[in-house]
Parts: structure tokens; sequence; C-alpha cells
């Protein structure tokens, strides 16, 4: 199977990618999309060109934005794959997907990874039931179809998102029985120091500051410093309890949405073997990047929340970057003029970048919430608990690989991706030396699964 | 094996105030005929239509549902048109699929081959 | 263990926490000696991560006589260490021995297996076995694929889980009182006979017996003690697929299904150096093997694989010696950790310990490599 050549391979149509693959092709170079959805938008714009009007409106100016993307992407000649598992990418620049069942590889001369964030995992007690699920999942439901919670829904963690989320529920009537929020007066004061660039990305602040006022006004049960939050029920979700107000509190309900954040997806920078680092502000690994977005594996660029959580604007002001740094590495572009172009992106950057140091210590998740007490399972697909995972420690496991191979723990068909941060913090947490020392588990193609027909290329 | 027969409301419906297509597609959920709008992927089907218990756990037989809905925490497989294992959120539904439950680890399916019969010239 | 400037004093220090590591260390603790087991981190390579699992007899040893005996008397004593691992530490490590097979595609993979264990028979002696063709082996394995011609059989063949294994291993020696010491990264031994100091950072351990099992990294901590052992990796890919419900008993050489019901494919070997990734190529031969000998297994999806980097002499046999130069330096060293960790724990932690050395393993002195003369392959 001789793989077919192009200049660029885009992996993922979120604002990173499709602003990415636009910048490429306006630069002539020949540039192949893939993405795992039916249409463009990743996550942050899902369902963004199927959206009927009302939707579009519904879930805010915000998400709208994204069909500019979009509808730039479609003018050019970028050949959008859709419906398209990305399950490799090398260090040669060779991609292999599986698409309509079959396998495809491309051979690339660079590649633009722009395969975004994912909710934090939340592990509580209970959290695996069936009824418990993001705050992310309850968006997708209402982008992609039009979905909400038919019962009054209780919404619990922490971050913008989770805000958004109950703002945008509003307006659609959606009952909102409880907003269970961690954040602590604590974490306002962690956030103080930040507050003088905060208020320098006013536009910001202030929409943030709007949402808030409108989930108040509306009168939502809004409990705040929430502590030890647990999930109730035997075969499906019936409560979340927790405490606040110094006072054990518990509300029945079937629906409960979780939140505490986004991480990066690093799922093919580390199969890269791409070196990453511990983020002790964004409690994540971060992979290595210069200035134009490539890692220090060469001719390979990430652009976008996978790089390190910044937003669908800053995304895409990456992806046009990364475009700039891949144009000059291939020949279509010389050196000074991708710095000058570069110039006014790096600016609106930075703009933009202003308010994260802000919100990652506003919304900085619960220690408890990311270490976890010893009955709560931390790896899903195996079930391992926390309390197995020290037990590992105690035996001599220093890091995320022994124990998987100590009790399986990473595995499963996730390949790490809600259980890996709670295995390296539970592990450095055990072992009292920091994150970073402890590493993260090897990940190794096939990143997304493939079976073994389709890899015997029958 | 456990037949999940929806007995309390959908935990998802869908959104007031848009304009609904006429269509609906039909498909069926361990049997039972179930309808929703088109243009929707399995899982966000089987939420709307009721289903709150996806599959069992391979490892102790936990009941499961959707997680995240983008197809990164693997939790909302079922079986679809006999193919195990698949990942609901990822897939759209259209009309006749049938779909059902994953309980536990997949089978190695196979057919029981055919005897064939010699014909023996007297 | 704590961090201190005074030397650690121990009766054996064990180099390498693998599955050769701590086979040994569990047989040398169990038999009431202070063992001590220096490992590395967590990113090491770690050729117990990687391997098959099977407790594997037949075919090997072919040319070598003795290779074949040892191997035959590991997998004998397997379910006695089976045994002792489930009292000493909890963990059952899933062995069964139904017998195992070898497929062949063609009649002249047939006739060349049957050559091969013939000779081996005629050698070994006590060494049963069975050809099967392709009717016989539908009425053992009936989902086996039309590709498959014959196959080889032996009732000595089995497997086991092999990370419940290093961590049964781990945790029994440690009930017997052998202490761990993990990111430790070996490079210098001292000492002469019956009295040896090695250095861990700053940190010394003495002891004056000290087994070397650390794979890759046995070949400059063995130079330091008068011995050869010219190991150099060698790769090794494996697939491993979801869960399946049970529908393979017989472990095969290249397929087989594990305790928790996944699929594991491989049996590929390549000198690459140091380099543990995968290759597509390679990935989807092993793949198209594994199709083409169930053919079943075309929609079963693959969930990991992985590379690892076997620990290699230049023949494929082990490298078992005692240094003359510094008596109580050991050298233990194999690709076969999991077939022999009833051997190393049984038989081999005696012989450090002072017994006699079990007769077959005259042969696999670091010299030989050091002659003209190579013998063939292991496998």
């Amino acid at each position: 199977m001789n793989p077919e050549s192009v200049d660029v391979v885009v992996v993922g149509a979120g604002p990173a990618g499709m602003a990415g693959a636009t910048e490429l092709a306006g630069l002539g170079l020949a540039v192949v999309l893939l993405d795992e959805q039916g249409s463009p938008g990743g996550q942050i714009y899902r369902g963004i060109t199927l959206a009927p009007l009302s939707r579009r409106d519904l879930l805010g100016p915000d998400y709208a934005h994204g069909n500019v993307l979009a509808r730039a992407l479609e003018d050019t000649p970028v050949r959008h794959i859709k419906e398209a598992a990305v399950w490799q990418v090398g260090r040669d620049h060779q991609v292999s997907y599986l698409q309509g069942g079959r396998m495809h590889t491309l051979q690339a001369r660079a590649v633009l990874l722009a395969t975004g964030a994912m909710e934090r995992p939340f592990p509580i007690r209970g959290w695996t039931l069936p009824g418990v699920m993001t705050a992310g999942a309850a968006q997708i439901l209402l982008k992609s179809a039009g979905a909400v919670p038919t019962e009054p829904v209780v919404l619990a963690g922490c971050g913008p998102l989770l805000y958004l989320l109950g703002w945008q529920y509003l307006r659609a009537g959606v009952p909102i029985k409880a907003l269970v929020d961690t954040t602590h007066r604590d974490d306002y004061w962690r956030a103080r120091r930040h507050l003088v660039s905060a208020l320098r990305a006013w536009p910001y602040l202030r929409k943030g500051l709007e949402l808030m006022r409108s989930l108040r006004q509306a009168r939502i049960a809004h409990f705040t410093g929430a502590s030890q939050l647990a999930i109730e029920g035997t075969d499906s979700a019936q409560a979340l309890s927790f405490t606040a107000n110094g006072k054990a509190q518990r509300i029945a309900s079937r629906c409960v949405l979780l939140h505490q954040g986004v991480v990066p997806n690093i799922q093919f920078s580390q199969s890269l073997r791409a070196t990453h680092a511990w983020d002790p502000q964004q409690l994540c690994f971060i992979p290595l990047r210069d200035s134009w977005g490539e890692l220090d594996v060469p001719g390979v660029f990430v652009a976008g929340d996978g790089g390190g959580i910044g937003g669908a604007q800053a995304a895409a002001l990456q992806g046009r970057l990364a475009a700039l740094g891949i144009a000059a590495r291939l020949g279509a572009l010389g050196a000074p003029q991708r710095d000058r172009r570069g110039v006014e992106l790096r600016r609106a950057l930075s703009d933009n970048l202003r308010i994260r140091p802000f919100l990652d210590a506003l919304y900085r998740p619960r220690d408890e919430h990311r270490i976890p007490a010893d009955d709560v399972i931390v790896c899903r697909c195996e079930e391992v608990t926390a309390g197995q995972l020290r037990q590992f420690v105690a035996m001599g496991c220093a890091g995320p690989n022994q124990a998987k191979s100590f009790g399986r723990c990473g595995m499963g068909p996730c390949q790490g991706r809600l259980c890996g941060l709670t295995v390296t913090e539970v592990i450095a947490d055990a072992r009292q030396v920091p994150a970073g020392d402890v590493g993260y588990y090897r990940i190794r193609p096939p990143i997304k699964p493939i079976t073994l027909g389709e890899l015997a290329g029958d | 094996m456990p037949i999940e027969a929806p007995s309390r409301a959908p935990l998802f419906q869908s959104v007031a105030g848009e304009t609904r297509s006429s269509r609906s597609v039909t498909f069926s959920f361990n049997g039972e005929a179930l309808s929703v709008p088109p243009g929707i992927s399995v899982a966000a089907a089987l939420l709307m239509s009721g289903i709150e218990r996806f599959r069992a756990t391979p490892v102790s037989e936990s009941p499961r549902a959707p997680y995240c809905m983008m197809g990164v925490c693997f939790e909302c497989l079922v079986s679809i048109d006999g193919v195990p294992n698949r990942q609901s959120c990822l897939i759209d539904v259209v009309d006749g699929m049938q779909v059902r439950s994953q309980e536990g680890a997949r089978d190695l399916q196979f057919e029981v081959p055919s005897v064939s019969v010699l014909e023996v010239q007297p | 263990m704590k961090r201190s400037t005074a030397a650690i004093k121990a009766d054996v220090i064990v180099v390498g926490g693998g599955l050769v590591g701590t086979a040994v260390a569990y047989g040398l603790a169990r038999n009431g000696a202070d063992t001590v087991v220096l490992d590395q981190g967590d990113d090491a390579f770690r050729a117990s991560r990687g391997n098959f699992g099977l407790v594997w007899v037949q075919g090997k040893g072919y040319n070598l006589p003795d290779y074949a005996r040892w191997t035959r008397s590991s997998a004998q004593r397997w379910a006695d260490l089976r045994d002792t691992l489930l009292a000493d530490s909890g963990v059952d490590v899933s062995l069964k021995q139904p017998g195992g097979f070898h497929m062949c595609f063609s009649d002249g993979e047939l006739l060349e297996r049957e050559a091969r264990l013939r000779q081996l028979q005629a050698a070994v002696g006590d060494y049963p076995f069975e050809m099967l063709d392709a009717g016989e082996l539908k009425a053992r394995l009936p989902l086996i694929g039309k590709a498959v011609i014959g196959a080889s059989y032996t009732p000595q063949d089995g497997h086991v889980n092999p990370l419940k294994l290093l961590r049964a291993l781990h945790a029994s020696a440690q009930r017997h009182g052998a202490r761990f010491a993990g990111g430790q990264h070996i490079q210098r031994i001292e000492g002469s006979a019956g009295d040896f100091r090695i250095w861990a950072g700053e940190q010394a351990y003495c002891a004056p017996r000290v087994v070397l099992a650390a794979g890759l990294g046995n070949p400059g901590l063995a130079a330091q003690v008068g011995l050869h052992a010219p190991v150099a990796p060698n790769r090794g890919q494996v697939l491993v697929s979801e869960r399946v419900q049970p529908f393979l008993d017989y472990p095969t050489i290249n397929v087989r299904q594990t305790d928790e019901g996944t699929v594991q494919l491989g049996d590929s070997m390549e000198e690459v150096g140091f380099d543990d990734s995968t290759s597509t190529g390679v990935l989807s031969a092993i793949a198209q093997r594994g199709v083409a000998t169930f053919p079943l297994l075309r929609d079963v999806r693959l969930i990991r694989a992985w590379g690892a980097l076997r620990v290699m002499s230049p023949d494929g046999f082990p490298i078992y010696q005692q240094s003359s130069t510094h008596p109580g330096a050991f050298v233990i060293t194999c690709h076969s950790g999991v077939t022999l960790a009833a051997a190393h724990a049984l038989r081999i932690a005696p012989w450090v310990m002072g017994a006699a050395q079990p007769n077959e393993l005259a042969v696999f002195n670091g010299e030989r490599f050091l002659s003209d003369k190579v013998l063939a392959h292991a496998h």
C-alpha cells in the first residue's frame, strides 16, 4: 500500500485545525484535514454548520463564531476528510487513519496536530454511574442533537464551561436544580495575584460576570465552596451529596453534570515521544513547543488546546501561527515574511491568553477531586481504585507504567484518557514527589481502535 | 440478561423552540422499537428514548452509560447491527438500526459450519 | 528503603527487578537469604512488561538438548511455583498448561517442524508431541482458519498472566523479607571473591554474593566481575485486543487468549537496537497471521500495541555463570523469563547460595561466545 503524498496533514477540525488548514491553503500548500466527526467544528463548535438558527442563538455568540471559520475553510481547496479516525501519526510524518471501514495512509511533509482538549477527569465516589456525565457531554447533546435534560439537573464543579452551560440551559428553559460550585474563598484569594491581567482582559471578564449575574438573577440554588462531592446510587445516579456552608448536603437527581476544567488531549504528542512538562498552574502535561508550535519532533506542530488550555480564539490564532511556521519550514514562505505576518497574530494571542492565569488560579480543581479517597475508581475501564493504586506504590511502583503492569490501570479501551492525570497525581502524592517526576503513561498507537482485519489490510 | 425497559422519563429530550423536522428515525434497542429525530448519534437517541444503561462492564458487570459524548471515555459501547463494542456517540442513528446493550466482553461471532452432503452413487 | 551514607548489607544483592531478578530473589528469600533487589525506574526498557506470557517448551533447544531439558524442568515445576506464589502473595497468576500449538502454513513448514521435534525427542528422550493435519487440527480447534495446513502440539506447553506473575513474585519475595529499591541506576560494582560493593548514586550496597539479572544492562556490569554476557536487544511487537468471551483454551505460539479475555498476537523478531517503538508493517504482518490463524479475529478490535526488547544472547540461549575471577558473582540472563521462572526460583536460587550447579547449566557459560563456534538460534 503506497501512501499518498501531501504537503500537510492537519488532525482535528476544531478552531485550531480549521484556521490552520485555511491559512496553509492560502499559502499554497496541499492540505488534508482529517476529523472524526461528520461536520467541522471540533467540540467547542460542535455541529455549527448543521445547527438551526434558534439553537445557535441559544448557545450564544461565541459558538456562532465557529461558522466564520467553517465557511472560510469551505472556500479553500483543503481536502477535508470526514469521519476519519486517525490511529497513528509517525515521527516520519506518515499518518494512518480509518475511514469508510478501510485503512488509509498519507505521507505528509509536516503534520499539524489540532486535537484539542477533553474534560478533566472528576474521580469522585459514584462517578461511573449511569446518569453522571460531563458538562461538555451535555453541551454536545445540545449542540449535536438539540437535547436537554428533562428533569431539574444538577451542575457540579467549577470553571467557565460549567457556568456557560448553566446560562445556556437557562435560555433554553431547562430547570437547574442546583449549581454546586467547588470554588472557594481561598480560590478568590489565590487568584487575586492575577487580577490586574484579568482586568486587562476586561471584555472576557465582563462576559463572565454577566453570565454569573444571569445565573444569580434566575435564583438557581447556588452552593459555593462545596467539597467532598459524591454521587449516590446503586445502578444509576440518585443524588449528589457534598459539604457546603459547614453542613452535609444532599440533592436528589438522576442527572448530574460534572465539570472541573478541560485538559489538553496529549495522546498523539505522547505517542510521538515529544517532550512534555507538568504545568503546575493548569495541573496537566503540556507538550513543549517553540514559538510556532513545533514540538521537539521535527515537522510536527501542535496548535490549540492540545498544547495548553487557551480557549477557542487562542486556538484559531495558534492554528494560523503554526501554519506560518510550517509554510516557512516547507519553503513556501520566507522566514522574514513568516515573522512579519506573525506579529499581529502574536499580539492577538497574547491578548486572548491574558485571562488564563486568573482563570487557572480561580477555578483550580480541588485536590480531593483530583487525588481521591481509596474507594474511588480511578481507572474506569479496568475498575482500579485509588486505594489499589496506592498499594502498588507501597509495593515499589514508581510511576504510571509500572502501575499499568501491576494492576492493568490504563490498559483499557480509553488508553488512559480518563485516568492518566489522576494516576500521575495519586502516585506523586503517595510518593511525595512532584507530578513531573512521576511522568505519564507511555502512549502508543493505535490512538483509536482499529480491527485486526483493518490492520491486516483485508 | 437484564433488558432495559424504559420505566421512567428519559433523561434527555429535544429542546423546546426548535422547528422540528417531521421526519423521524425508527430503530430498535434490545428488540424494542424506538423513534427519534433524524441526524443524531445513537447515544443521543438512546438517552432521549429513556435508555439509561448501555452496557455491563467486562470486569464486574457494572452498569455504564455515556460520560463524555465525544469518543474519549468508551463508556457508550453498544452493539450496532451485530457489531459489538461500538462507540455510540460517534455513530449517527439510521432507520432500521438494531442496537443492543453490550453485556460484558464481546462474543467472537461465528456461524455454525454448514454440513455438505455427499451423494454416493449406488 | 531510606537513603543513608552507611552501606546497606545483605546476603545477596540482585541487580534487576524484572521477571528474572525477582524470580531469583524470591527463591533466595524463601530459603532464608537476606536479599536486596535493585531496580530501575518507571521508564526503563523492562523486557518483563513486554512479553507474551507463554510457558513454552516445544521446539526449544534444537541443537542444544540441555536447553530443552532445562526448559522442561521449569515447565514441570511451574505448578509448584504457582502454588507457592498464591500462598505467599494471594495472587493467582492464572497458570494453564493444557498443551500448545505451533501452526504451520505450508507443507514445507510442517515437515521442517516435524523434523525439529523428532530431533529433540531423540536427544531428550521423554518429549511427547503430535503432528496434526488440517482435519485433526480442526477437530481440536474448530475456529482454525483454512490457511493453517497443520500444526505441532505438545502437552507440555501452557501460558500464564505475566504481569500478575511479576506482581506475585514481587509481593512474595517481599513477604519473605526481600528488600526492593526502585529508581536505581547501577553502573559500578567493586569487589572480589565473596565481598562485593555496588554503588547506586551515593548509596552503597554490600554483600558476599551478587546476581546480575539486569537484562540489557548486564554486559557492562558483567565485565566488572570477570563475566562475559554479550546480550543485545531483539525487538518483539505485540498486539492486544479488546476483551472477548472465552473462545480459545489453548495457547499458540502467535495467538493466545489471556485470562482477562483479551487476545494477544505476536512473535516478531527484529534487530533495531534500543528502539521499542512499533512499526505498522510488522503490526500488520502480525495481524495478518492472526487473522489467517483464526479468521473470526478479523472483526476484533486492537486496543494496544507495543514493542519490547528481548534480552538476546548471540545464540539465543541463556547465560548462567558464576564468575571464576570473582566467585560469588553470578550472571543470570535469558529471554524466556516467564517459562524459566520456576527454574530460576527453585533451581538457580539454591545454586547462588552455594548448592551444586544444576547439571544442565554447564553449557550456558559466557565464554562460548568468545570462540568461533556459534550455535544455532534458540528458536
